[in-house]
């Protein structure tokens, strides 16, 4: 039984009506990491906020159901469903600035979690995070414990953040675009650590993204989306052998190849775009 | 009229660290550029990469002559500029523009598009105002009712294209583009590279492109200097960058770019 | 989606109308004074001293609010109190928002020397306690609207120097503003054409509440007789005689209390309606 499964989840703007997600539907296996790709705008972020049940206020659920390890988190009241939330997923932010509290030692924002939802003691917690520092691969545990946000490259934020999500052993990681802000080779290094941690937890991972070079790199299924829509689910390995659907392609043709001899980069055509755009809405009401 | 564009001949720069200030006295200063030379051709395509801390930005500055050099000479279209007063500088200014990162904080956020892109034409005496807010508009791809627009109103590509309109409109000669592409998803980042390719070729602009991603660069770019902490480690025409790196550090960044290939793993 | 900022800019709020209203009011009452008091605000009458407003027992037809203990119309009194009121605001707030302003900018924008000069300057000043300078400052010049306005503006510029310093350095450190020096814009000329206006919302709020602490501290001034010394009313010295006789007429403080926290609080939601109405940047 697959670990998370969305089925012909729908929301929208509440003031305007306007669809963000139309009738999406994906799984993942435990263990398994799948990657949300499309352009921005496409609503790859939404699920993944859907999912950790923190939308905006602005935007309402209109259908659907949301099942983590087979229970419906949307049919479950508000309370409850957040603990189950708490308990077994977490976040890899986009952004390592503003994830974490200037004000705090990077040490408590680590241990919150386990002492706050689990009950660990805080000796416990602490002894935990030194080892997911360690894990993370972060020069001095001790000193990065009591650092704070602001004394650390935004590399090694990134690392906080990734040993916080592992920490209470989640079963279920939502990576919400976790190297837009850092470089190339700072990227590298961070993917393969995300890439490495998952397969040693064992940890269902969401991974979102607007790179396909990074989705092969990481995951082994994907979702294209576009306007709120899947316009193709399949094996990463299956997609880049061959996408099947116009706009994936083009998508492919705009990601950088620097090895091939002709040159990459050439811009999604208007005549893609319009079609898949027709497309998405036909299949509204 | 000089051949090369811009010369730059150890440029070296220093910044006070604000953050080691003591109560009294000047703040101590830390060396962000160790010697640089490069040259531009007219009508070249120069890609400056790096990560950050490298100094690609600060090169970038100096050599719009943002900041001033402590040592070193930069000349543009053979004057020297190294350490000429703001008021001298200031007729130049019109032939060297730059396009920024952040297309947010790049336009004020109180002035229409229009105002933005008219501004810097009214400054340097420009005629016809309108309609060469117009024509750069329509170089951009945008719609000339965007004139009355607050940038809130566009989305990040179109701000971005603003940003372009802005420096084309000036007619110069040299434009330094600073990351333009880094905050944007693939699709538009192709956008506004094809862009930015089809303007080169028809106004004839000398272009440095300054990136953290070399697989950005490869199609824009004629030649590449790759920067590391403030010096320059390798200096090559973009194919032969691309075919046989010589420094460890490029080879490292070449590395780095994720290849949409699931079949080769990462080593 | 081709409307423009003016087409989708929000209709003049519930804020704007009520704050704009009451202060139109009383412009209009300040400016009219002479002709719409119904009475003299200085003749004094003990026979009709103490009468009550017009809808309670014992009242006297043309005496609306009452009558203070010296006989003299609250009404009227209150009408003339405004000018008073409307003045100091207006020009001590004005002239304040200006000082300070101005030289946040200017140490904002132009940092180095410049900045430091004028931020040991607020520094220092901002130690001496406000009040105390104030009576100084009345003892040295004499009582007056003069020593009033003067006692606001030099008392709370720093107020505006501070925050403007700050929003003119986030400024300051914005690409636009890069990319005008690009294009040669002239220091002064960045200043007012790019950081200003982007300044401008917050001075705005900024001066109105100004505004209204300027009409408080002046109550407070002629509360304790440091004032204007000449007989006028002013909304601060009613209040200091409706002490005194606040249990047989509490009309002649309860009024003048209120006149003060309408205006107070029109300016506040008129500085938050404006912005709200004219800065483009809509979120």
């Amino acid at each position: 039984m697959s670990h998370l499964e969305v089925r012909n989840l729908s929301a929208r703007l509440k003031r305007s009506g306007a669809p963000l997600l139309r009738d999406v539907s994906l799984s993942v296996e435990a263990g398994q990491a799948h990657g949300l790709v499309g352009e921005s705008g496409a609503g790859k972020s939404m699920i993944g906020k859907a999912v950790l049940g923190i939308l905006p206020r602005a935007v309402e659920i209109t259908g659907g159901t949301i099942r983590l390890d087979g229970t419906d988190l949307l049919a479950l009241p508000p309370a409850e469903r957040r603990r189950r939330i708490g308990a077994g997923c977490a976040l890899i932010p986009q952004d390592p600035l503003t994830a974490l509290n200037p004000s705090r030692r990077i040490g408590g924002q680590i241990t919150d979690r386990l002492v706050d939802i689990l009950g660990w003691t805080p000796a416990a917690a602490l002894a935990r995070a030194r080892a997911l520092l360690d894990e993370v691969q972060i020069a001095d545990p001790d000193r990065t414990l009591r650092a704070f946000p602001h004394e650390l490259s935004g590399g090694q934020r990134q690392r906080a953040l990734i040993a916080a999500a592992f920490a209470a052993e989640p079963k279920l990681i939502v990576a919400d675009e976790p190297t837009t802000a850092l470089d190339v080779t700072v990227q590298k290094q961070i993917l393969r650590l995300i890439a490495r941690m998952q397969a040693q937890h064992g940890t269902a991972l969401l991974f979102v993204t607007h790179d396909l070079g990074v989705v092969s790199k990481v995951c082994t299924t994907l979702s294209v989306l576009y306007a709120g829509r899947v316009i193709e689910d399949t094996t990463v390995r299956a997609f880049f052998a061959g996408p099947h659907h116009p706009y994936a392609a083009a998508l492919l043709a705009a990601t950088p190849r620097c090895i091939a001899p002709d040159t990459s980069l050439l811009p999604v055509p208007e005549a893609v775009i319009a079609a898949v755009r027709a497309e998405v809405e036909r299949g509204d009401g | 009229m000089a051949e090369s564009l811009i010369v730059a001949e150890g440029l070296r720069l220093a910044l006070p660290d604000l953050n080691a200030k003591p109560l009294f006295g000047p703040a101590p200063r830390i060396e962000i550029l160790h010697g640089i030379d490069l040259t531009i051709a007219r009508g070249a395509v120069l890609g400056i990469v790096g990560s950050s801390g490298s100094g690609k930005s600060t090169l970038g500055r100096v050599l719009l002559r943002l900041l001033e050099p402590q040592a070193g000479r930069l000349r543009f279209d053979g004057e020297d500029i190294t350490h000429l007063p703001e008021r001298a500088l200031r007729p130049l200014r019109a032939r060297m523009q730059m396009i920024f990162q952040d297309p947010m904080s790049s336009l004020n956020p109180r002035r229409r598009v229009g105002g933005i892109i008219a501004g810097p034409l009214g400054l340097h005496g420009r005629d016809a105002i309108p309609a060469r807010v117009d024509r750069a508009l329509d170089q951009v791809g945008l719609p000339r009712s965007f004139r009355d627009r607050y940038p809130h109103e566009l989305s990040g590509g179109q701000r971005q294209r603003v940003g372009i309109a802005r420096a084309i409109a000036l007619e110069p000669d040299f434009i330094l583009a600073d990351e333009i592409v880094s905050g944007l998803d693939v699709s538009s980042q192709a956008q506004v590279l094809a862009l930015l390719e089809g303007l080169v070729r028809d106004l004839g602009l000398t272009l440095a492109f300054i990136s953290h991603d070399l697989s950005v660069v490869r199609r824009l770019c004629s030649h590449v200097i790759v920067m590391q902490r403030g010096a320059v480690v390798e200096r090559a025409a973009t194919a032969a960058l691309f075919a046989a790196p010589e420094a460890g550090y490029t080879r490292e960044l070449l590395a780095a770019i994720p290849l949409p290939d699931p079949d080769q793993p990462w080593t | 989606m081709a409307e423009t900022a003016a087409a989708r800019r929000p209709p003049v709020g519930l804020r704007l109308w009520l704050s704009g209203g009451w202060l139109t009011l009383l412009a209009t009452a300040a400016l009219l004074a002479p002709w719409i008091a119904p009475h003299n605000p200085l003749a004094q009458d003990l026979m009709l001293g103490r009468l009550p407003p017009v809808w309670m027992e014992g009242a006297e037809p043309g005496y609306w609010l009452g009558t203070d203990s010296l006989g003299r119309d609250v009404l009227s009194r209150l009408i003339h109190g405004a000018r008073i009121a409307l003045v100091v605001a207006l020009v001590a707030g004005g002239l304040t928002a200006l000082l300070g302003a101005t030289l946040g900018l200017l140490a904002g924008y132009l940092r180095g020397r410049t900045d430091g000069v004028i931020s040991r300057l607020v520094d220092i000043w901002m130690a001496f306690p406000p009040v105390l300078f104030s009576i100084l400052l009345v003892a040295v010049i004499g009582p007056g609207l003069t020593a009033i306005v003067v006692a606001i503006v030099l008392i709370d510029w720093t107020r505006f120097a501070r925050v403007v310093r700050a929003e003119a350095m986030a400024q300051g450190a914005m690409d636009y503003v890069a990319s005008a020096q690009i294009a040669g814009r002239s220091r002064l000329s960045i200043m007012l054409a790019e950081i200003l206006p982007n300044v401008l919302p917050t001075v705005v709020v900024l001066l109105t509440l100004e505004m209204g602490i300027a009409v408080i501290v002046e109550a407070i001034l002629s509360f304790v007789n440091l004032s204007i010394p000449t007989d006028d009313p002013t909304w601060g010295g009613m209040i200091a005689e409706g002490r005194t006789s606040i249990h047989q007429a509490w009309w002649v403080l309860v009024f003048p209390l209120i006149a003060l926290f309408l205006t107070v609080l029109a300016f506040s939601q008129l500085g938050e309606g404006l912005k709200d109405r004219y800065d483009p940047v809509l979120r």
